[in-house]
């Protein structure tokens, strides 16, 4: 059994998912997570697939999504346990006039604290920056004095950002 | 029911500021019901929802104004239950709500993105109604309560996207709205 990590990225057009998903069902290999949008109009693909399969044999199936000029990666890697959190989920969202660096920023001041990012994406819509981060926090950390740093470096950056738990309702 | 509102002078058609303001991400003062420019104001942003293609709310800080006021009228829209016609508050707060549900909203001011947030479905809302004064109650439920709790958080220098629901809750708008055709503010 292998487990592959592929990444599917360019121009969007109608049937990539269909193609890529056909080529590694025929393969035996099977689709687990994954994440298809489109970001800026770019179509982008990122999965993990597991079956029998080598990365030669998968990039050969996908080599016609090649000639249709989308980049295209596969590359083997090792199983990784799926653990729950140890600690707790918090969003954190920042919305605010475009700039540079504001992702690095506050994506340190939370590495700082011992937060991990599990999840995040960003949008552009003209001069609107908008990012939204669920950030898993050990129980050991201190979310007063990280939610403080938010605030102080989110003033610096000149956006505005929150952080609250993420609320998860067990049906 | 509909809320008896005090007969504002002729509102004015004012631009509807959008993301990034200061003046949307700062909580609006509390203002004298009484005053003119409070009045004024109060006109100017029914008005301004009234011309505005979907929009079934607007608040000051939409219109550049760091105040505590808003409109509504969700009247006629299909999400709607209760409506209590055009609903025009100074100084308003939530003193009760209950049952949170889930729902896309979007928002003049964040004109190109939507994002699915958790509001109660049924609230109590209190506020002084303009030029009067007069403390008014209200309590509703459905897309009235969403909208009125959306104008809130304008008031308090809150957008939706403080409040969506996890890193994959918003999303660029897909359908721009007709007239009177769905919500926003």
């Amino acid at each position: 059994m292998t487990s592959l990590a592929i990444t599917v990225v360019g121009h969007d057009r109608p049937g990539i998912i269909a193609q890529a998903a056909d080529a590694l069902s025929r393969c035996g290999m099977n689709l687990e997570d994954s994440s298809m949008t489109l970001l800026r109009g770019h179509f982008a693909m990122t999965l993990i697939c597991a079956g029998e399969a080598d990365a030669a044999q998968i990039e050969a199936a996908l080599q016609p999504l090649v000639n249709d000029s989308l980049d295209v990666t596969v590359r083997e890697v090792p199983e990784e346990p799926d653990l729950p959190p140890l600690g707790s989920t918090y969003l954190v969202t920042v919305h605010g006039a475009d700039r540079l660096g504001i992702v690095a920023r506050l994506a340190s001041v939370i590495a700082e604290a011992g937060g991990n990012i599990t999840d995040l994406t960003t949008r552009l819509s003209g001069t609107l920056y908008v990012l939204l981060a669920e950030v898993d926090l050990p129980r050991s950390a201190d979310v007063t004095a990280l939610q403080a740093r938010l605030a102080a470096v989110s003033a610096e950056l000149g956006v505005e950002t929150s952080m609250r738990l993420l609320e998860n309702d067990q049906l | 029911m509909n809320l008896t509102l005090p007969t504002l002078p002729d509102g004015r058609v004012l631009q509807v500021l959008r993301a990034p303001s200061h003046v949307l991400s700062a909580a609006g003062l509390t203002v004298d019901p009484a005053e003119p420019s409070v009045v004024q104001l109060c006109a100017d942003l029914v008005a301004t929802m009234r011309v505005s293609p979907g929009c079934v709310g607007l608040a000051a800080s939409q219109v550049g104004v760091s105040a505590q006021a808003f409109s509504v009228d969700v009247s006629g829209h299909p999400k709607t239950r209760t409506t209590h016609g055009l609903i025009v508050l100074v100084n308003p707060e939530i003193v009760e709500a209950s049952r949170n549900e889930k729902a896309r909203e979007g928002c003049m001011s964040v004109p190109d993105l939507t994002g699915d947030v958790k509001r109660a479905t049924k609230i109590t809302v209190a506020g002084q109604l303009p030029l009067s004064g007069e403390r008014v109650l209200i309590t509703t439920d459905a897309f009235e309560a969403r909208a009125l709790q959306h104008e809130i958080d304008h008031c308090d220098g809150m957008l939706f996207l403080d409040r969506v629901i996890g890193a994959h809750a918003v999303y660029p708008r897909k359908v721009y709205l007709q007239p009177r055709d769905a919500e926003g503010g």
